[in-house]
Parts: C-alpha cells; structure tokens; sequence
C-alpha cells in the first residue's frame, strides 16, 4: 500500500493503554479518508445512544490518502465524533501543520476513546505514545499550549493540537484547534476532548510519505500550482472569504441583527476590500497550498493596537453584522477570545446575536447581564460576552449550550429566533432569499451548514432564480452534498475546487497515483452518495426524526424587510416541497429513511453488518 | 581552481512567502524520491504567523560548516560554487550543523551522513524554484539580493520625498 499506513491508533484514557489497529485497503478505498473513514470508524467504534460527553463516545482524528504529499491543499484531517450540540455526526475539519505530522508519524486515523482521570495530553512521537499530566495547561488558550509543550519537549516539530478553556468548560461548541489558529471548528468536538480531560494532542511526526507514482504526481501537482494563481482562485487569494461581504449584502443575503435583516448598513466599513487597504499585514497559507488564502490583519491604533488576528467570511459575519457590529477592532478582539477559549465563532456570534435580541425584547434585562446593555452593535458587549460564554460566567453559562438549549430555557417565544438547525447554528447565509440553501440548512447531516450543503452556489448560478423554491433543487443539493463529501474525504479544500477541469477525472486520477488503489471516476462519484448515506445511517441509529429536517420559525414568519430581496420569505410549503424532492433524489423514502437496498447499492455491506449487529 | 562562477544561492523573498513548504516537498521528493521534509534541503521558518521565509545553504565564503568538520568531509567546489560532501569521510557527527547560522545542513539517519542544498546543478533550474507557487524564491547573488534592496530602498525614499 501507497501513501496510506493502512494504521489505526487506538488510545484508551481510562486504562492509559493504546493498540494499532490494521485499517484494510477494501475499507480505505470505499471511504477514502477523511469525513468518510472518519463517519465509519465513529459507528464501529461508538455505543448506539451513547451521550456525546461521555467516555462512550469516541473521537476519531482521521487523515487521507493525499495527505503528506504533494497534492495542493491536501494537508488536512476530520475530526469526527458525536455532537455535543446536536446529538447526530459532528464531523469538522482542520488544516496544517498537525495534519501533517499525524500522517507522517504513521497513521491514517487516532481513535480516542474512554476518559481520564486527571487532566492528560498526548504527545505521539511517531511510534511512542507518552501519556503526560496536563494541570498545568489547564486555563492556557490554543496557541499558549502549543508554545508550553513545544517549550517541555524542545523541539519546533511538535505540533499540537488542543482545547482552550471553552473545551475544558464543555461549551457545546468548543472547537480543537491546531497551529495556534487553525481549527475544527463546528459541532463541539472541542467538548467531546474536554469531556475526555484530554487537554492536547501533540505529535512528531518525522516518517517519508512514499507514493505510487512520483513522477506522475509531480506532473499533475504542478500543473495544479499553476492554476492556482489563475482566475480560478482569484477570490481566496487576493481578498480571501472576507470577499463575499460585499455580495452577499447586495444580494441580500447577508444576515444581521440575527437574521432581523438580510443586508448590513455597515458592510463597506467590514468589508474585504476595506479590510486589505487599512489592517492587512501578511497573506499566508496553509501546508501544502498553492492559494493562500489567509489574510492575516492588524489592528494599528485604539485599544487592541497591536492586535493581529486571521478572518474569514464565516467569523466576520458571525461577529460583525449577525451581531450589529460594524467596529473591525472589535471583531478582530472577538475573534481572538473565541480562539483564545477555543469556541466556533459561527456559533459564538450566533448565540450573541440571540442573546442580543432577547435583550432587546426584554427577556433578558441587567439583572441577568450583570449591568451590561447586551444590544445590537454594542461592540464591547460582544467582547464581553465571548469572555463569559469562554468561562461560561453568568449568562454566559446558558449561551454555552447554544440557542437551541438555551432558548428552550429562556423560553419566552425566543424560539422564534434562535437560529439553527438541529441545533447547529446557521452560516452566514440567508435562506429566505437563497432557497436551494435553505434545503441545505434543513436537511444538513450535521445541522445548518454552507459546508456540507454548498447549495448557495446553486442560487448564486445564472439561471437559477433564487428567491423560488421549484421541483429539481433537491437533486441540485444532492450533488452538491455528494460532491462536498467526496472534497471532505479525499480532503482537498474546496477553495481548490475551481482548479480542475473534470474534478472526478482529475481526482481519481490523483488518488490512484498516491495510493495505488485503482479509483475510476465513477467509483469517487459514488463515494460522495456513500459518505453521505453513511452519515444519515449514523444519524438514524442515533434518533434522527423526520422533524429534524426543519428551519427555525422567522424563515416563515419574518419576511427580509429591505434591500433586493425586500419580501423575501420562506413558505412551509415550498421548504416542504423541496425536502421531499431532496429524499427522493436521494432515494430514500417520503420519511428520509434509507431503504435496505440502497446501501447494498453502493456497496455498504459492512455498514449493514454493524447496524444489524 | 580558480572560481569563475558568481556565488549563487536559493534566495527567498520574505514578503512573497506565505509558509505553504511545497518547497521542502518537491526538495525532498526530487533527492530521496519520496516526500521527507526531515530531509528536504530548503526548510522553512516561521516563527510567528506572519513572519516567514525559507533557507537553505548559502555556500559562505569563509563557510565555518568546513572549518568546523573535524573529518575534512566538507568542502566548496570552486567550479560551482557550492559545497561537496565526501560521505566517506563524513561520520554525521554534526558539528557543521551547529556550525551552521542558517539550519541549512540536515543528518541523514539512514546514511549517518549529512545533507546540504545542491542548487539541483542536473537540472535547468532547482526544483524548489520550479516549484515555488508565489514565486518567491530565485537562484540569486549576494550581487542581486543587494540590488533588490538598493531598489526598494530608492523606491520608498522617491515616495518619502514625494
């Protein structure tokens, strides 16, 4: 075998035991790497109805057959687990430097299961697994621990992966960070490794990468590096994601004040074009990627003077407009505490946002705030209140359950506006005037993601009339999921995406030049069905209901009330109709279920045996 | 010998560099056929999120890897500027790695031998500066480097005065 180790590292916190367990190519090549082999290991290895913050869950870091190569945007891994915010698949994915030393210390997935004791960290030195004490990293933000262990064990290579205080407190959407900021960011695994008292994870990784066909893969690679300075990646790498500020508030689809409007007053003084005149300070990117699309921004004067934070578009919008905040610095502070305490910014500004409109609306006053005016646009509220949330301090406490527990206990009608989908808060996308998006959100199989349902480039395509829901979307969302799980698991980024010509063609071909494994087209088509079934069989064993599939009641209620999408709402019928339409392309039946046959199908037998067994 | 070839050397320009170490993976899938950046000949540095750049030998005139090899293994070939490793002699006991200001020179545990750019002299140019997706390294001279700077030096004091 090529590339891959065909190796799976097995580390139980309660007995401080490990194993290796062998990882067949049969498996490998039907699910790759990634979110794929990731999904399955989680099922093997996962108790039916385990709760997400116990010992029984098991937290699976997974890496892929292109990792440690070459292959552009390739150094990545998935971190997969069960939710601890929505009870289904948390399957999240990072970048870098600790991707590649998972790879290059020899194995293709770490399996965490169990729970410790007292507070530990792992430090994986390519076959030597030390199990350490960790109270001292205890209250330190991602990149503090990274600099203690890499200070204990003196050596540069020692990349780290860790939770902040926000993971150590269980925040629901804690996420795990590596090379001081880069992060897994959604669905809370951060508090899956908290609830283990697993503080970090640090590895040396000094093993070669063998590939079958070097020269070959050199060839194509190249070509590649090419493109990606071409108009392919022309967005990502000169204004990078902060790009989309500007459209999205055109189109409408910009959501502010928590969804109260869909374009923001304040979007020029935000925007990517604003951001690279007055704070950029240096594009980066990750290992093994040609774009670059990391725009590293500094704060020159006033009270963050000095100040130097990464922003994409997700955590831009999640701190800025969704919360009524047009002040960069105090975005760009924001930012910070959230990697500081180690907790999803989309997530963070979302339950802000709620929390700022039940405020509003006098469901939470000063007595409960401690004499904070939580309103929109009140930017050193938001600082403040990502402190409290990261040590879950007063309110802070209940918007670390996110909005859809937190609103359950508020009550109140604050229901109507916590914005999420099976618990996952939403992107910055507005579904009312991106509807094929709107599928996405409700049928997401991790909750209400852009990610795994990239359906707003659907609405975004000419042609398409985004602000009507129409027969064929679902089979549109369809093969956006498909082919975002295929990107997921091979894992290629998805700003990469524009670079091939014939993406399966292309990416076959990659994979069999890496690993050896032969891989048609075809086969990677189905690969993408087969994630993604994998992950509604995970979903079903653990209570998924056709109620699930749902979004939160102002994408009826509340119509945009300016801009170009002025009116837009969505109908419960037309949300109806398309999820139907989706379950049928899907073939699965009128109630989301998946028929026997259809895993047989594509070739799933093993994942039958397990369901059965 | 007489040397009759300028000293030049993989040069990289800090600003273009964005830390994505393609480089030390076509170094090292070009010299050990496999992708080994422990081995690869150009390393990158990044000591704080934006401050990055890449090394790898610059061939020092007075190279203190060669005054410090006590085995007389290394050497600077005066045909092409660049250092010559007789591994018969070398016993990778790594003094010229400490020598080394630059961390341009590796040990090979498998050959207990050490490993050092080459400037890939078989080809037309050094892979790494094939490869470089921003661009932002050149087979340079200390000549070249100064100029640039000389340039950007009068550039910025044009818009000073301006």
């Amino acid at each position: 075998m090529y590339s891959y180790s065909g190796k799976c590292l097995v580390v139980d916190l309660t007995t401080q035991s490990t194993r290796l367990e062998e990882l067949p190519e049969s498996l490998l090549s039907s699910y790759v790497g990634g979110v794929g082999l990731g999904t399955r290991l989680l099922l093997e290895k996962s108790t039916p109805g385990a709760e997400p913050l116990s010992p029984d869950n098991p937290v699976v870091f997974v890496s892929s057959g292109l990792a440690g190569t070459m292959v552009p945007t390739a150094s990545k891994h998935a971190v997969v687990t069960k939710s601890p915010l929505t009870g289904l698949v948390g399957d999240s994915l990072s970048s870098s430097h600790w991707s590649l030393a998972l790879k290059r210390a020899g194995y293709d997935a770490l399996i965490i299961t169990g729970m410790a004791s007292s507070w530990v960290s792992l430090f994986i030195d390519d076959d030597i697994v030390h199990f350490r004490k960790a109270d001292h990293l205890l209250g330190k933000g991602s990149s503090q621990t990274e600099e203690a262990i890499r200070r204990e064990t003196g050596d540069n290579r020692v990349r780290v992966a860790s939770i902040g205080p926000g993971g150590e407190r269980l925040v629901r959407y804690a996420c795990i960070s590596n090379d001081s900021n880069r992060q897994a960011g959604r669905t809370g695994t951060g508090a899956v490794m908290g609830s283990k008292r697993l503080k970090a994870i640090a590895i040396r990784g000094t093993k070669p990468i063998s590939v079958w066909d070097l020269d070959g893969l050199q060839k194509v690679c190249a070509d590649l590096y090419a493109k990606a300075q071409t108009s392919a990646t022309e967005k990502y790498r000169m204004l990078g994601t902060p790009a989309n500020v500007l459209v999205l508030n055109r189109l409408s689809a910009l959501p502010t004040r928590n969804f109260q409007q869909a374009s923001f007053e304040g979007a020029e003084g935000i925007s990517g074009e604003h951001l690279a005149e007055c704070y950029l300070a240096k594009v980066t990117a990750c290992a093994s990627c040609p774009i670059a699309c990391e725009h590293l921004y500094r704060v020159q004067d006033g009270p963050y003077a000095g100040l130097e934070m990464m922003l994409d578009y997700e955590t831009l919008f999640a701190l800025g407009p969704l919360c009524g905040i047009s002040s960069v610095p105090a975005i760009l502070k924001a930012a910070e505490l959230c990697d500081f305490y180690g907790i999803d910014t989309i997530s963070t500004g979302g339950c802000i946002a709620w929390a700022m409109e039940c405020f509003e609306k006098g469901l939470l006053t000063t007595n409960d705030t401690r004499g904070l005016r939580l309103s929109f646009g009140n930017h050193d509220a938001l600082v403040e209140m990502v402190e409290r949330i990261g040590k879950r301090d007063g309110v802070g406490d209940l918007l670390a359950e996110g909005t859809r527990r937190a609103s359950a206990q508020l009550k109140g009608g604050s229901e109507h506006w916590a914005i999420h989908s099976k618990g996952l808060e939403l992107p910055g996308y507005d579904p009312r005037s991106m509807k094929t998006q709107a599928l996405g959100f409700a049928v997401g199989l991790r909750g209400g993601c852009h990610n795994r349902s990239p359906s707003y480039e659907v609405d975004m395509s000419p042609g398409v009339d985004r602000l009507k829901a129409e027969p064929g979307r679902g089979l549109l969302n369809k093969e956006k999921e498909d082919f975002a799980a295929v990107l997921d698991s091979l894992i290629l980024c998805k700003f990469i995406r524009r670079c091939f010509e014939d993406f399966f063609l292309e990416a076959s071909r990659l994979y069999t030049l890496a690993t050896g494994i032969n891989m048609s087209p075809a086969d990677l088509r189905q690969v993408g069905e087969r994630v993604n079934n994998l992950k509604k069989a995970f979903n079903i064993r653990e209570g998924w209901t056709h109620a699930d599939d749902w979004l939160p009641p102002r994408m009826f209620k509340d119509p945009i009330p300016s801009g170009e999408a002025k009116g837009a709402v969505l109908s419960e019928a037309e949300l109806r109709m398309m999820i139907d339409d989706y379950y049928k392309a899907r073939g699965w039946t009128a109630e989301g279920l998946i028929p026997p046959g259809k895993l047989k199908e594509l070739k799933m037998d093993d994942v039958i045996e397990l369901l059965n067994g | 010998m007489d040397s009759d070839m300028e000293r030049r050397y993989i040069h990289c320009d800090a600003d273009k560099c964005t830390g994505c170490r393609i480089c030390e993976l076509v170094c090292s899938a070009s010299k050990e056929g496999r992708f080994h950046q422990e081995l690869s000949r150009i390393r990158v540095a990044q000591p704080t999120p934006t401050i990055v750049t890449s090394i790898a030998c610059r061939f020092c005139e007075n190279a203190p890897c060669i005054a410090g090899c006590p085995k007389d293994a290394l050497s600077m070939s005066g045909e092409t500027n660049t250092l010559k490793l007789d591994k018969a002699r070398c016993t990778g006991c790594g003094w010229c790695i400490e020598a080394c200001d630059f961390g341009a020179i590796m040990l090979d545990r498998s050959t207990k031998s050490v490993v050092m750019c080459d400037l890939c002299l078989s080809l037309p140019e050094p892979r790494c500066v094939e490869i470089c997706p921003k661009k932002a390294l050149s087979l340079s001279t200390s000549e070249a480097v100064a100029q640039k700077a000389r340039d950007r030096v009068a550039t910025t004091s044009k818009k000073c005065i301006v």
